[in-house]
């Protein structure tokens, strides 16, 4: 092992990780306001009219980033929860926490704009088809591991009964990510996948992947700056808060 | 640039509601969070150095 290793495990400890969150921030703030000009320019001036949907298509570049990042904060969240469970780490619980509020949000957009979108497409604002109802099952997730950690005083407590939850709602991605291809959906099918190439305008796919970037930036920012106050209010006893308080 | 016009660009080919319900109701909810965020960071740290400064008072009175 060499000596000018970066020391990871330093940063897994809250007084650290509390400083470093703070300056990380404005950065992932400034990523964001690029990115999301860059992706709502082309998505409105760039991107040419779709044949079939006419300019109602546009809503593709809110819709899919929307519904890729309450997927994948589950993922993150359910990563961090099972940190916590399997190696007790303080962070970790509040890593899980922080990032819950922003995944039930992102769930909800992709259901409201894809309420908006399928009204005027297929005439309906809701189905009860396989991608949208397991799409509501996650919100359901999400709002079930906030209700449940905040019903816990003892916050140890709170992180495992969550951790459980969100562990075993794991199994609701694959469903909703393959319910396309596995049940005869109203939804249509993947327009970007790893195995063969996009079936959609490359202008168009880069607008929605800048815009999709966008919000992982805006979901780095916000989980960071509500990680921060999780800290403290859960930090409060300990010296280094008590110290960074009294400065102020 | 395909809008002939600035009320071109609202129509949305006549998809308007869905198009700017869409991206209206996201961006009140990227506007939204930050702010409350950032609130509940303020709140929490004046809370915590009211309640520290309360206990530093009880120490000191005999």
């Amino acid at each position: 092992m060499s000596k000018q290793q970066i020391h990871w495990f330093k940063y897994s400890a809250p007084s650290t990780f509390y400083p470093l969150a703070g300056r990380l921030i404005p950065w992932f703030w400034g990523l964001f306001a690029i990115t999301a000009l860059a992706g709502l320019w082309i998505g409105f001036f760039v991107a040419p009219t779709d044949f079939q949907q006419g300019e109602g298509y546009r809503i593709i570049f809110v819709h899919v980033g929307a519904s890729w990042m309450s997927m994948f904060i589950y993922l993150v969240m359910a990563f961090w929860a099972g940190m916590g469970l399997a190696f007790n780490t303080r962070l970790s619980g509040m890593m899980a926490q922080a990032l819950a509020p922003t995944g039930a949000l992102f769930a909800f957009l992709s259901l409201w704009t894809g309420a908006l979108w399928g009204k005027p497409m297929w005439g309906t604002w809701w189905v009860w088809d396989a991608r949208l109802t397991s799409e509501l099952i996650l919100l359901f997730l999400y709002m079930g591991f906030i209700a449940l950690t905040h019903a816990i005083d003892d916050t140890r407590r709170a992180d495992k009964a969550g951790a459980i939850l969100a562990l075993v709602g794991v199994v609701n991605i694959p469903i909703i990510y393959f319910s396309v291809k596995w049940w005869n959906t109203l939804h249509q099918g993947a327009s970007v996948s790893l195995t063969k190439a996009p079936s959609m305008a490359a202008i168009m796919l880069w607008g929605m992947l800048i815009c999709a970037i966008a919000m992982w930036m805006y979901t780095i920012a916000v989980a960071l700056m509500r990680v921060r106050s999780i800290i403290l209010e859960r930090e409060r006893h300990t010296d280094w808060v008590r110290e960074l308080l009294a400065s102020r | 640039m395909h809008w002939n016009s600035f009320s071109d660009f609202i129509a949305m080919g006549g998809y308007g509601l869905y198009v700017w319900g869409s991206f209206g109701v996201t961006a009140l909810v990227m506007i939204l969070e930050p702010w409350l965020v950032r609130r509940r960071h303020r709140l929490t740290q004046q809370r915590l150095a009211r309640q520290l400064r309360a206990e530093a008072k009880l120490e000191q009175t005999p």
